[in-house]
């Protein structure tokens, strides 16, 4: 039998399509109302409201917290102040990725953390290696719900419920009062827009529910379900496990497996010659940095409309548009004299609506990974593959002032 | 001598390997004939309508895919092979506790979960290597091996391609093979797991028809066999026949028939006939003789070496390894037919958890303590039960809302140090269905029939010496290289002509077919090298 977040008696008479699927072991709905526009609107246009509950939740505390964080994460815990959240990875002795994921620091040594796949014995498993007593790994996740407040409204619907929010920077955490609930709030969020993530005890999930619902009556607040978030998440260029990459933690082989670099994270170890970290996969990550051996990068594709347009018309049909969303692997070719000239491969395809055009996160080798590259991404028309123009582009596609503005008034 | 008792090949025995060899030699083009000592062919794999409208799986119950090269080749599908996958694997303790596995990972995490989070995450890293490992040896249980002890160079090679080839693999895969080798099952599990019942789930598999207990030597190895049983490139699965095992034998002998062979049953052979080392044909007890220049025994290596031909024939090597050769079965069956379903407290009226295997055997303790018993040379007071009620399944094994239950029994040792087995026989039915009745009160109101198997009746019915349900214990002394001797591992004999498919042979028993596939293939590369 599958499980039900604690939020599910509030999304069940909401779901009009009666489809739900599994996360995890859980009951979500990929879409509440027949127009998945709607929702995908709500995230941009007004504020919307998603159960994330199934993703798996840790608490981190103690003295060594730190350290074995330290340890664990290819990020500089360190450089994560109290108050603050960090997006992070963590990776094998091979510098391969094994999860990502959002790690909150409520204090000094108290750490949250959200992961798509468990990895509480993964943890416990390495504090045992480093025999650190004086840290604590909790499974938290069936004791919070998590809410995702996100849109260009978020403020103004949870501002009339707490006075915590408002302060926070983008990426910032407080443990804050929502109503009588005692939450913590983050300003983050899977959407690249203006939002917030509510950690909420189960015993106080259907309260804070129906107070944020309420205080969004005025601002259209609309539920949203899984696929308008993973719509909005390839706007704002976040890759998700399972799609983009696969964990390196139940592959076969290397080929299945990739790097932080190659996933197009180098940020995180941009102070790398300056720090003695000793984290798992670091000698692995140095040596790819300093031989340059990535074989791939990970890159934003613009697919050129007019020529997405014409490789319909000359069909017969018109381009398809609204709702189009894929995750299944399209081919890249080089644009060069040999036709079909295998290049790489793009995992998440969107046809964008608030951008108006196709577009696609994509690993490229490193030559073909310049901004404006040139390159033929594999469309099929009327089940006939067709190469269609596109170019490299940074991520995000879509990165608005709001996500990060002040809230406060303050500078 | 009448021409029509001449055959290219002539198959002794027809268990599912007996068949799987003679439908590859038939298919290929020979003129082969099947002899069978019983009235029915399938050898372990039979199902019998013991009582109208029951049907017993009285031996072998379950069948994990057979490797699939050979589904294919033999076309068993278009025979009939119909393998219903197993629901759930059901896992109850006593007070109420149980775990209840099926085919969703994310549920099964959740139901692990129960028990310990840690656990639920460790399963997904264990399975995962297990099928690396798996993976890695698929190329050993899949080819004939090497002879360990020719110095041709062909085998010479072959054997340094091996080193090789193990040395090459990845490290932690190594690792893990090498566990599998020297620890038990036991010191494995304790590695990863912390709940008992998850542990006691797993250890299962490694003491299956073997002597041996969880936390012995050899138990690492019975479980990483039964592991390769399941692996066939995806994930494999357990499955029920449709009909039972003796379903499935009854697809086998279709697909025989098929390719143009014979089946003779009730034909008993008595010895092979050879002359200066040469085979020619068989006779059988009623004095019938059958010719063909190929001669293939099916029955298990004591048989095949010291019934069928004279040991002295043999090199005294070869004969004493014989010899000490380990059957020394340690199984038994009851199966029981039911008025209606057993009824688990907490989980009433739940059909679903009865559609795969019941597991009755709560701990590591509670095998080791059943093994005890084993090591004294008494069965177990308190068995390890591996239950399949087939007819959650498929509703063909009895009549509608009646149901079949088989139970495999481990420990009943083939020697009793203080009692013969015709007396013994209804008091283990007596402390299987105590057992039972721990588990789920009320079972002895619903049985309308009870059917004992002990390891003597498995011997003297089917033929496996000492009622090893393996054809020989699967210890790594008696495995590849050595299955079932060194030097005598590739399906050959000391008898030109004469070769050997039984599970006695690479890669062992379970129903997987593997042995009389391999032998087949020795047996037509030497024809055509003697053509050349």
């Amino acid at each position: 039998m599958p499980k039900m977040t604690a939020f599910h008696p509030r999304l069940e008479p909401l779901n009009e399509t009666k489809v739900w699927k599994n996360w995890s072991g859980f009951l979500v709905a990929p879409q509440f109302k027949y127009s998945l526009t709607n929702e995908y609107y709500a995230i941009r246009s007004s504020v919307s409201l998603l159960d994330t509950s199934p993703l798996f939740k840790y608490r981190i505390s103690g003295s060594n917290s730190v350290r074995l964080l330290e340890r664990i994460m290819s990020r500089d815990i360190k450089r994560c102040k109290v108050g603050g959240a960090q997006y992070t990875v963590w990776s094998n002795e091979n510098g391969f990725v094994i999860q990502d994921g959002v790690i909150l620091r409520t204090d000094e040594f108290e750490f949250y953390l959200t992961a798509g796949e468990p990895t509480l014995r993964y943890f416990n498993s390495i504090a045992r290696e480093m025999q650190l007593d004086q840290v604590t790994v909790e499974d938290v996740s069936e004791a919070y719900g998590i809410l995702a407040l996100q849109g260009p409204h978020a403020h103004n619907v949870i501002s009339q419920l707490s006075k915590d929010a408002t302060d926070l920077k983008y990426f910032d955490v407080a443990n804050g009062k929502l109503g009588d609930a005692d939450v913590i709030i983050s300003r983050t969020g899977y959407t690249g827009d203006l939002g917030y993530e509510i950690w909420v005890p189960q015993d106080k999930a259907l309260t804070v529910w129906d107070s944020l619902m309420k205080a969004g009556e005025g601002y259209n607040i609309a539920p949203i379900g899984t696929t308008a978030l993973k719509m909005a998440r390839v706007e704002a260029g976040l890759l998700l496990m399972g799609v983009d990459f696969d964990s390196s933690r139940f592959a076969w082989v290397d080929a299945q497996r990739e790097t932080a670099i190659e996933l197009g994270w180098s940020w995180m170890f941009r102070n790398l010659e300056k720090d003695d970290r000793d984290f798992i996969g670091r000698r692995a990550i140095e040596a790819e940095i300093k031989n340059k051996t990535s074989r791939w990068k990970t890159v934003g594709l613009e697919i050129d409309w007019h020529s997405y347009e014409a490789v319909h018309l000359e069909a017969g049909i018109l381009p398809p548009k609204s709702d189009l969303y894929r995750e299944t692997t399209m081919s890249i070719y080089r644009r060069s004299e040999t036709p079909w000239e295998y290049a790489g491969y793009a995992t998440s395809f969107l046809f964008s609506s608030l951008l108006r055009k196709p577009i696609a996160i994509a690993k490229l080798p490193l030559d073909l990974t310049g901004e404006g590259t040139e390159v033929d991404l594999e469309v099929s028309v009327i089940r006939k593959p067709v190469n269609v123009l596109a170019k490299v582009t940074s991520l995000p596609f879509f990165n608005p002032e709001r996500k990060t503005a002040l809230m406060g008034g303050g500078k | 001598m009448s021409n029509s008792n001449n055959y290219d090949a002539i198959v002794i025995g027809g268990g599912h390997n007996g068949l799987v060899n003679a439908a590859y030699l038939a298919k290929s083009g020979l003129k082969t004939l099947v002899l069978e000592r019983r009235h029915l062919v399938g050898g372990a794999a039979i199902t019998e309508e013991l009582v109208p409208g029951f049907k017993f799986t009285t031996f072998s119950y379950a069948i994990s895919l057979m490797r699939p090269d050979i589904v294919q080749d033999l076309r068993l599908a278009d025979h009939g092979m119909l393998v219903l996958p197993l629901v759930n694997t059901f896992q109850p303790d006593f007070n109420g506790n149980y775990l209840l596995l099926g085919a969703d990972a994310d549920a099964n995490f959740h139901e692990i979960a129960r028990h310990s989070r840690e656990d639920a995450e460790s399963i997904r890293d264990l399975s995962h290597l297990i099928d690396r490992v798996c993976f890695a040896l698929k190329p050993l249980m899949d080819n004939i091996p090497p002879n360990a002890m020719s110095d041709d160079p062909a085998e010479l090679a072959a054997m340094a391609g091996l080193k090789d080839y193990m040395a090459g693999l990845e490290p932690d895969v190594q690792a893990m093979i090498d566990k599998f080798v020297n620890c038990s099952a036991a010191e494995i599990l304790e590695e990863y797991f912390e709940s008992d019942l998850v542990k006691a789930l797993i250890a299962s598999s490694g003491i299956i028809g073997s002597k041996v207990g969880p936390r012995s030597k050899g138990s690492g190895l019975v479980w990483l066999f039964h592991k390769m049983g399941e692996y066939d490139g995806v994930l494999g699965e357990w499955g029920f026949h449709k009909g039972g095992n003796g379903g499935f034998t009854e697809v086998l002998a279709k697909a025989v028939v098929a390719f143009g062979g014979t089946i003779l049953t009730d034909a008993d052979v008595d010895t092979v006939i050879y002359e200066n080392a040469v085979a020619t044909g068989v006779r059988l007890a009623s004095g019938d003789e059958y010719f063909a220049p190929t001669v293939v025994s099916a029955l298990d290596p004591r048989r095949t070496f010291t019934q069928l031909v004279s040991s002295d024939d043999l090199p005294n090597s070869l004969t004493e390894a014989i010899g000490k050769y380990k059957f020394q079965g340690t199984a038994a069956k009851v199966n029981f037919a039911l008025s209606d379903l057993p009824s688990f407290p907490g989980l009433e009226n739940r059909k679903d958890i009865f559609m795969g295997f019941t597991n009755l055997g709560p701990s590591i303790d509670y095998l080791e303590e059943a093994f005890a018993d084993c090591e004294a040379g008494r069965y177990s007071k308190k068995p390890f039960l591996d239950c399949c009620v087939q007819s959650t399944i498929d509703p063909d094994m009895t009549p509608p809302g009646k149901h079949i239950m088989s139970c495999f029994v481990m420990y009943a040792p083939y020697h009793l140090s203080e009692s013969d087995w015709d007396t013994e026989r209804e008091n283990l039915g007596d402390v299987v269905q105590a057992t039972i009745e721990e588990f789920f009160p009320g079972f002895g109101s619903l049985i309308l029939h009870r059917e004992i198997v002990t390891p003597l009746d498995i011997e003297r019915i089917v033929g496996l010496t000492e009622g090893n349900i393996f054809a020989g214990e699967l210890f790594a002394d008696q495995m590849f290289l050595n299955r079932p001797a060194p030097g005598w591992n590739q399906y050959r004999t000391p008898i030109s002509g004469y070769y050997q498919c039984g599970s006695g042979t690479h890669p062992g028993g379970c129903v997987i077919g593997g042995p009389g596939k391999l032998a087949a293939q020795q047996i037509l590369g030497d024809l055509k090298n003697q053509e050349n």
